[in-house]
């Protein structure tokens, strides 16, 4: 309940503040916030990111086993991903089985490496039809200060780039990196009162009525995309939202993700 | 299943289609006795039924919201719609499904009217052929009409995706399973995109035109609701117009 009087108020002062074109911490409507990537911070799972996203802290870990491929693609391998809103976090998390907030944000994470075919699936294969490498990638929200969206999907590509299959330790030859062939960077906008905005605060992301996540590859392409939330967008600020998230997803992943 | 060679050929697709037509649909409006509203929906191969509950009281009590009604949305596949098995219940999937169907019809629920109150969605996909989701969303606006739940319109989806290097409309199974992208999108009747989701891979460009296809598509659709609709009330409301 308090959290709902709260946002009436919020709302008021982050509306009055767009229309004058500003935001509560001053930044831009198209500026991120403060963005550090750790790599490496976890020595036992085999690629491991630490992502700060203004306040948002979330830290990804992949675990990577050998196990057997689906049925229906006896030759690749495997990736599963998963993503926890802890308790810890805060304080409107419970604890308990995923709900439909994290099973979105899982399954877009996982659409974004999945469909822009950044991992070759077909060189994960061990023995065709018997053994390929199951790529675990599990992201670990540790605070959440707004899109945890773009966290998440930062630290998974990050993760990834530096993991290594343990083919030693399950004795299949020599320890390799992870074959990646394309860096997906997600982009998240909200509107507010007709404005966009990119990397929404919590504030921001709670009264805002839709966020459009926009998942785009190396070459500009687009491999992924999420409508979430209850207010419609317009075909123009669809369209406006890609255009600059193809933008800044080419600032991001020249800026941290440099192979 | 083996991918056919060809998706598109000289312009036309497996099914007969052009890129820019739609499957066939089939609209049956109040096919349920106990649910406040319902509609029975086939969309190609797809065969969906949904039922409106509601305005209700809300179980659990918690759930209710002090100024407006919630809306919930479950969609669900029977374990026989599907080639395999599927294992009954939600899954992933399923609940993703749910959630983006649910703000898909929302935006147009006058929700306000209902505080304290639950209106109910239930979606069942009784065969499955590509695009069920589109099809739920078709089929639960005209059951919301048929429960009589004010809304600001209906609400239409579609799919548009890449086959061959070609943009099609409204994907059937093939064209889903091997083909580079799909993009279902939802919408009301004077352009507000309320579900946009897309996989696969498509240019910018591509994705700009695909929207204006799926548009066209939706308005297609939103013809065929409504006269659905008018089919079953407009005998209703004959008898007491006068001038």
């Amino acid at each position: 309940m308090s959290n709902e009087i709260m946002s009436e108020l919020r709302k008021d002062y982050i509306y009055n503040l767009m229309i004058k074109g500003e935001r509560e911490d001053g930044r831009k409507f198209d500026e991120y916030r403060e963005i550090t990537i750790d790599t490496n911070v976890i020595e036992k799972a085999e690629g491991s990111a630490r992502v700060k996203l203004g306040d948002t802290h979330v830290v990804v870990g992949v675990k990577i086993q050998t196990g057997t491929p689906f049925p229906d693609t006896p030759d690749k391998g495997v990736i599963i991903t998963n993503l926890e809103l802890i308790p810890l976090a805060s304080p409107v998390f419970e604890s308990g089985p995923p709900r439909e907030d994290a099973i979105e944000l899982a399954r877009v994470v996982d659409r974004g490496i999945r469909e822009s075919e950044s991992i070759d699936l077909s060189k994960l294969c061990i023995t065709p039809g018997e053994k390929v490498w199951m790529v675990f990638i599990d992201v670990h929200v540790l605070d959440d200060g707004g899109n945890i969206m773009d966290a998440a999907s930062l630290g998974a590509i990050a993760a990834l780039m530096t993991a290594k299959l343990p083919a030693q330790r399950f004795g299949v030859g020599e320890d390799t990196p992870v074959p990646m062939r394309d860096v997906p960077v997600a982009v998240t906008a909200v509107e507010i009162g007709g404005a966009i905005m990119l990397d929404p605060s919590l504030d921001e992301q709670s009264i805002s009525g839709t966020k459009l996540t926009v998942i785009s590859n190396q070459d500009g392409g687009l491999s992924g995309m999420q409508k979430s939330g209850v207010s419609p967008l317009t075909t123009e600020q669809i369209n406006y939202i890609v255009d600059i998230s193809i933008e800044k997803a080419k600032e991001l992943r020249e800026k941290f993700l440099e192979i | 299943m083996v991918k056919p060679e060809k998706l598109i050929e000289n312009g036309i697709r497996l099914d007969g289609r052009k890129p820019d037509e739609i499957r066939p649909i089939k609209i049956k409006v109040g096919v349920l006795n106990r649910a406040d509203g319902s509609c029975y929906f086939e969309f190609g191969g797809n065969k969906v039924i949904a039922a409106v509950y509601g305005p209700r009281e809300v179980h659990p009590r918690h759930q209710q919201k002090s100024t407006s009604a919630v809306v919930r949305y479950r969609y669900n596949m029977a374990s026989f719609s599907v080639e395999e098995r599927k294992r009954p219940g939600p899954d992933r999937r399923s609940i993703e499904v749910s959630k983006v169907s649910r703000e898909a019809l929302e935006p147009v629920i006058f929700q306000e009217y209902f505080p304290r109150s639950a209106i109910d969605i239930f979606v069942e996909v009784l065969q499955a052929d590509a695009g069920t989701r589109t099809a739920g969303i078709n089929a639960a606006s005209i059951a919301l009409a048929d429960a009589g739940i004010p809304m600001k319109s209906l609400v239409s989806a579609c799919a548009v995706g890449k086959v061959d290097d070609t943009l099609v409309l409204d994907l059937n199974k093939d064209e889903d399973n091997y083909g580079q992208a799909d993009m279902p999108i939802a919408m009301t009747p004077d352009g507000k995109i309320t579900l946009l989701q897309m996989d696969g891979h498509l240019t910018r460009d591509e994705f700009r035109e695909g929207l204006e296809m799926a548009k066209k598509g939706c308005l297609e659709i939103a013809q065929l609701q409504r006269t659905a609709l008018m089919e079953k009330y407009s005998s209703l409301i004959e008898g007491e117009v006068n001038e």
